[in-house]
């Protein structure tokens, strides 16, 4: 705090920086659940849904293992070896999308929140709601998807369970998957060991699922040839860790978007993340149609692209070992790991300008996932 | 991107700023501070979004003024849209910006997650579909928007007046933008230096209603885009009338805004709106003759003729100091119950609400300490690995 015990009256630029820094101290509170029902900003991955998670889920389950508050838990078992295990619903709407589908989401999500958590995805359960009057042929296809998903990322999917609802009680179907993965002895990520000049690699494109079911809906009046990245990132988990074996933390930035995992990387590690807006890679139809709905690409779901956080030294090898896969071939450096402000994302506009990245709030694209 | 990139290149930029700075600080006249307000809550949003503040030297000064037509909205009017979102057999069809907008009962959004059905819509004419999908249910549009927005209303209306929709109606708050200007420049608690004049109000109304700023207020005015590049360059051309004696309405945006307007769009809100005698804008009280309602031709799709509404007043929250913000008097950090009681999660004031409001794109973007502001912007460029 500004010290201003003198006579004279403090400046504007001091005045504003005393606000700056009440408000900096405000918000390292946990955030409150004041609503009294439900909205779908509590579904968004946004402030909204920490505040519920905090104050709902948490609070009554609390345990050493959730308490992580990792994209999958990590248990650790009498042998001494450690499992990941995470789950995931999908709601997205419409069912089928240009690049995929609910079962290719249901399957890759699931791999991916294991694979960014250190451990090789093996297992998968699957449970399905579905709506009467809901079409064979489609779930069909659906679960085809799902099989060839699975088939292709290596996962099995051992046991699941399926609900019908009445008419109206569901919109189509809905699937939940949970997943099992080994994490290799040695493996170690986790905010607390990302360090200030450390940099964070994106292994490819900025929001092309959310676009890409945003535009399938319809409801724009746009026609653009976007397409869902929906992919299992598995391999390039392993090729990054290969290259550079002193990663520090890694997450898919799926809904929320990049925005809101750098801003849990800030909050997590204490340290500050500031991006480069030249450097990130937003397909120029993506970055479109995000313009004309006034959507920060930032803040858009990406089914199929992780964010490492490496040491500089490792950096360029990571780069590197993405781009030597197909689905890393726009991998590229995206930015760095700073001392100060203490828990926050800066964006360095490609203009020469400087703001802040928060946690998105509401919701401006619900059920992408 | 075509079109985009162009009006975002950082070379570009650096070289409009050095000039800036050199008009703004060579006039011998050492210390002096250019105040220039920024009419559009889009110019706000600009700002803030691509760091423009922290570029400007500080001898130039950007002041938020109030064409965010969310943020001008009533407490009352709110209150309104919700007691029509709640009526049974409605649905009630919004912008998405308006529905987290707080009323003295909460938001629209809040009436849906309740069971109102409420929806939102890029365009009226989507609401005009859903009245025809819908025939058994009451539509309701809920208007908003200077006169960018308004020609879409009125062909809506014309559209659903030609097609004899009955289950249509709209609540209407378009606003005008000269009025709230005027009011401003009768304000005696600021000084301003000139205007960055609205750039899509303009295509509909073309430049000529701003000349009043120039002959009246002896104020010059510049109509401005909206891309980052766009409001360097109005800047510059404020400063060059300055340092040149002129004082004129001059057109940066002119690859959009045509001299005349838009004389089918005019004709088009002259065809379907009439002005009202006064209206409530939020924050600056009653103004006279500065808003739409629709006219006698159209009165069977006017809800407010239509319903019984409570149409009551609503005073503002006391700690909320949207007024203030929206006149440009109070940067938003000035206000009391920024960035503490009043969040974008938990706004208090529709400054808050809009990703156009003063306070929310000063909230979510600007929240850094100048110097580190400076230092994230001046940071060296990441390596550039070879694409």
């Amino acid at each position: 705090m500004t010290s201003h015990a003198g006579t004279r009256p403090a400046t504007a630029e001091e005045r504003e920086d005393r606000v700056l820094e009440r408000i900096t101290a405000f918000r390292k509170r946990r955030p409150r659940l004041i609503d009294e029902v439900i909205t779908l900003a509590h579904g968004a991955g946004g402030k909204s849904s920490a505040a519920l998670v905090d104050a709902v889920f948490l609070e009554a389950f609390r345990n050493p293992e959730l308490e992580q508050m990792g994209d999958g838990a990590v248990l650790t078992l009498p042998s001494g070896e450690r499992l990941a295990f995470s789950t995931d619903s999908f709601v997205v709407s419409p069912l089928q999308f240009p690049g995929g589908s609910i079962g290719h989401l249901a399957v890759h999500g699931t791999i991916n929140d294991l694979a960014v958590s250190g451990a090789k995805p093996q297992w998968l359960s699957a449970a399905f709601v579905i709506q009467e009057g809901f079409a064979i042929a489609k779930l069909k296809e659906i679960v085809a998807d799902m099989a060839t998903a699975a088939r292709e990322a290596g996962v099995s999917l051992v046991t699941g369970d399926t609900k019908v609802v009445p008419k109206g009680a569901a919109d189509g179907m809905y699937i939940t998957t949970a997943g099992v993965g080994v994490i290799p002895a040695g493996r170690e990520l986790s905010a607390q060991k990302v360090r200030p000049g450390d940099k964070l690699v994106l292994s490819g494109t900025l929001g092309d699922h959310g676009m890409a079911v945003m535009m399938a809906r319809g409801d724009m009046g746009i026609d653009a040839d976007i397409h869902s990245d929906t992919a299992p990132v598995h391999e390039l988990v392993d090729l990054v860790l290969a290259a550079a074996p002193s990663t520090r933390w890694m997450r898919d930035p799926t809904r929320g978007g990049l925005g809101t995992i750098c801003n849990e990387l800030a909050q997590d590690s204490g340290l500050a993340v500031i991006l480069d807006e030249a450097s990130l890679p937003v397909l120029p139809m993506v970055l479109g149609a995000c313009d004309m709905l006034g959507i920060d690409p930032l803040y858009v779901a990406n089914e199929g692209k992780f964010v490492a956080v490496v040491p500089a030294d490792e950096a360029e090898a990571a780069v590197a070992a993405l781009r030597s896969h197909p689905l890393g071939a726009a991998a590229v450096i995206v930015g760095e790991i700073v001392e100060q402000p203490e828990g926050v994302v800066a964006l360095r506009t490609a203009f020469g300008g400087s703001r802040i990245v928060d946690m998105l709030v509401g919701d401006p694209l619900p059920r992408i996932c | 991107m075509k079109f985009v990139d162009e009006f975002r290149d950082p070379a570009a930029a650096r070289a409009l700023v050095a000039a800036i700075r050199d008009l703004a600080d060579g006039g011998g006249d050492g210390g002096q501070v250019f105040k220039f307000m920024e009419v559009c809550g889009g110019h706000t949003h600009t700002i803030y979004r691509h760091g423009i503040e922290h570029l400007l030297p500080p001898s130039v000064e950007l002041v938020h003024g109030p064409g965010c037509p969310v943020c001008v909205i009533p407490m009352g009017r709110v209150d309104d849209a919700m007691w029509l979102a709640e009526k049974p057999d409605t649905i009630f069809t919004s912008f998405g910006d308006m529905m987290r907008v707080p009323g003295s009962r909460g938001s629209l959004l809040e009436a849906k997650a309740r069971g109102a059905d409420v929806r939102f819509v890029y365009s009226p004419l989507d609401s005009l579909r859903i009245a025809i999908e819908n025939p058994d249910k009451h539509v309701v549009f809920f208007a908003v928007g200077f006169e960018t927005t308004a020609p879409s209303t009125a062909v809506t209306l014309v559209r659903a007046k030609d097609l004899g929709v009955t289950n249509f109606s709209v609540f209407c708050n378009h606003v005008t933008i000269v009025p709230p200007i005027k009011a401003i420049l009768d304000s005696p608690d600021l000084r301003l230096d000139g205007f960055l004049g609205p750039g899509h109000v303009s295509t509909v109304v073309g430049n000529r209603p701003y000349r009043f700023v120039t002959e009246v207020y002896r104020k010059p005015i510049v109509v401005a885009g909206f891309e980052p590049l766009d409001i360097l360059a109005s800047v510059h051309m404020l400063l060059a009338q300055i340092r040149e004696g002129r004082c004129e309405v001059e057109n940066q945006y002119s690859r959009v805004v045509p001299e005349e307007g838009n004389p089918q769009a005019i004709a088009l809100l002259s065809q379907v709106f009439e002005l009202r005698p006064h209206f409530e804008w939020r924050g600056l009280g009653f103004i006279s003759q500065s808003a739409l309602k629709l006219n006698d031709d159209y009165a069977e799709f006017d809800a407010e003729l239509r319903f019984d509404m409570p149409g009551i007043r609503v005073a503002d929250p006391k700690a909320c100091q949207c007024g203030e913000v929206l006149k440009g008097v109070i940067k938003p950090w000035e206000c009391k119950v920024f960035g503490t009681a009043c969040t974008p999660e938990t706004p208090i004031g529709t400054c808050m609400v809009s990703p156009e409001g003063a306070c929310a794109a000063y909230y979510n973007f600007g929240r850094l300490h100048r110097e580190t502001a400076m230092m994230v912007g001046q940071r060296s460029e990441l390596p550039v690995l070879t694409k």
